[in-house]
């Protein structure tokens, strides 16, 4: 058997990625969460969605690209997508933000715990972020505004094979960004 | 003003493919065997050729298979008395004194510069017969593989089963601490040698799955920062996008005849799908629709039928829907959670991952009776998958912290522990049988 193997120049490629991220963000850094931190990186700037940071409008640390590190995670109960009415206000000052900046644009990354399969879970991930999405939507951000992905079991935020590794992977990250 | 993108970078970043050959990355234990393994003498095969030694051990090599296909324990070298490598020189009743119930000698024969022989005969040694003869030709190249071909013979020809000593198993490796994984693809031969890279990525890459014909494998990669489907030739190693819809693209499954893809789509609804997707025109046939997670198909033997999990009912469960659509079918109604559907391959089971009193174990469910049979003893155990000669499953499960891979034959008495050198090893996948 041959496969194939041999695109050694595509290394040099990697190292270009590696410089092409931004990385002013700090953000996510308690976060521990590989998706969590490149979420980050890609959310630096809070004006680069367009609107500028001097036009960007209500923001604060419950909701927008400067919100609190806690206020841009939403944790979910096992096997369970409907987002917990403790999750209201933040939501509330997201989408408002939102709704007050066309320009600006949200990425939903969902996840699940370890447990069951793992493309089971890439469907749980999934309707985690759209329930999210559609609490934004009924707070008036604009659905070109707002994209969803999922990561399933495949991104943990935290590792470990208990219940508290477990409560917090499974969540939505809430991503600033382009 | 351009901005350097992060997602072009990112996505050349996770194509990179490198040419290092990988160590043996698992290596095999085996946990528990059968009580009754039959004792087998495989005798050091002879050596003729002009040459010092034939390219590999052959005999070792399939004395390993064996004895790590639980059925047989083969003596050690040191115990035999007589080393025959020609029928004439088999002396029956020394055989039967040792110990040994079957008997395999052998000669390797270099027949021209990369042409080699392995030549064996199987004895029975208590009726005193000879049950094959059989000639092996190889290369150099190939003679591990063919080795593995001599094994596979002996075994059937002693249990009257396919042997699957010279299938392979493709699985996913992820090394490296959180923020800096390193996942790959990997195809190894079924003992776990020879491991070969087909994929690297800083991002996810799950689902792999073999077509019928064992040529390609296609599986879902995230070098995107987004769930996408590819198709990836095993000889050549070019790989083509075969999904990049909107929303998740997952869990693809070969048909039968290899002409399509059945996936999960979430599309733009957000709602995940069954879907077939035809490889040479791209068209794609919706088999379910609903706000439920459909996902992780699989296909009934004739193509027929399409069984997936859904949670259309809460939890997850098999159900199954004719692959041209039409009426669904709840498949498993014991326990809450069955997920994971994979076909036997006589086609009268389906391996799932259940859960059990609050463990994910692999379970085995008998389509005619529905009856369920749990088989391995993890608390996260995900991903089975048969053996093509049915025997044996191979699946996921942990060691401490760590992934593993693990084998359990189909009636749960014979089970395997394989550990990666590093990191977390996942998502195993059964070869089908070599095409010749």
């Amino acid at each position: 058997m041959t496969i194939v193997k041999n695109v050694a120049a595509l290394l040099a490629v990697v190292l270009l990625a590696a410089c092409a991220g931004p990385s002013k963000s700090t953000v996510d850094e308690n976060a521990g969460s590989a998706a969590g931190a490149q979420g980050g990186a890609m959310s630096s700037g809070v004006g680069d969605a367009g609107a500028g940071q001097g036009s960007a409008m209500g923001g604060s640390a419950l909701g927008g690209p400067g919100a609190a590190q806690e206020n841009r995670v939403i944790y979910f109960e096992y096997d369970r997508f409907d987002v917990k009415s403790e999750y209201n206000t933040v939501l509330q000052a997201h989408g408002k933000y939102l709704s007050a900046n066309p320009a600006s644009k949200v990425r939903l990354e969902g996840h699940a715990d370890e447990r069951g399969s793992r493309e089971y879970n890439i469907g749980l991930g999934e309707k985690r972020a759209q329930a999210v999405r559609n609490v934004l939507l009924l707070q008036g951000a604009a659905s070109d505004q707002i994209s969803t992905v999922s990561f399933g079991e495949e991104r943990p935020a935290v590792t470990g094979d208990d219940e508290e590794a477990w409560t917090l992977n499974r969540r939505v990250e809430i991503v600033y960004g382009p | 003003m351009s901005r350097p993108s992060f997602y072009r970078a990112a996505a050349f970043a996770a194509l990179l493919m490198v040419s290092a050959a990988l160590r043996a990355e698992l290596q095999i234990e085996i946990t528990a065997g059968v009580d009754k393994a039959v004792p087998i003498a495989v005798v050091p095969f002879g050596w003729s050729g002009p040459g010092a030694q034939p390219p590999r051990d052959a005999a070792a090599i399939v004395a390993a298979d064996l004895a790590r296909s639980g059925r047989f324990a083969p003596m050690d070298r040191k115990d035999m008395l007589q080393k025959p490598t020609t029928g004439a020189e088999v002396k029956f009743d020394d055989w039967k004194i040792q110990g040994a119930e079957v008997l395999v000698i052998g000669r390797v024969v270099q027949v021209a510069g990369d042409q080699y022989e392995i030549q064996f005969q199987v004895f029975d040694v208590l009726r005193g017969e000879q049950l094959l003869a059989y000639r092996q030709a190889s290369s150099a190249a190939d003679f591990r593989r063919n080795s593995h071909r001599v094994a596979d013979r002996i075994y059937e020809i002693l249990t009257g089963i396919r042997g699957i000593f010279s299938t392979r198993i493709a699985y996913v490796t992820a090394v490296g601490p959180a923020e800096k994984r390193i996942f790959r693809l990997i195809v190894a031969d079924a003992d776990g040698e020879n491991p070969q890279l087909m994929f690297e990525s800083t991002q996810p890459v799950m689902s792999p799955a073999w077509s019928p014909d064992g040529r390609r494998i296609a599986y879902v990669s995230f070098e995107n920062r987004r769930s996408e489907i590819y198709v990836q030739d095993l000889r050549s190693g070019s790989r083509k996008r075969v999904s990049a819809r909107p929303g998740v693209n997952g869990a693809p499954a070969w048909s039968p005849d290899g002409r399509q893809l059945a996936v999960s789509l979430s599309r733009q609804d957000g709602n995940l799908d069954i879907y077939t997707l035809d490889l040479d025109s791209q068209m794609l046939t919706r088999l379910t629709s609903g706000a439920a997670i459909d996902t992780e198909p699989t296909w009934s033997l004739d193509g027929q039928q399409v069984y997936y999990t859904s949670d259309s009912t809460g939890g997850p469960q098999v159900y199954r829907v004719p692959a041209r659509g039409g009426t669904i079918q709840r498949v498993t109604f014991e326990g809450n959670y069955n997920a994971r559907p994979r076909m036997s391959p006589d086609g009268k089971q389906l391996a799932v991952v259940h859960n059990d009193r609050g463990s994910y174990r692999i379970a085995v469910v008998d389509l005619a009776r529905s009856y369920t049979q749990v088989l391995s003893d993890g608390r996260l155990d995900e991903s089975p998958s048969f053996a093509p000669n049915g025997e044996t499953l191979i699946y996921a499960t942990r060691e401490g912290k760590r992934g593993v891979l693990a084998t359990v034959s189909a009636n749960g008495r014979i089970k395997q522990r394989l550990s990666a050198v590093e990191g977390d090893v996942r998502e195993p996948a059964w070869s089908p049988f070599p095409l010749n």
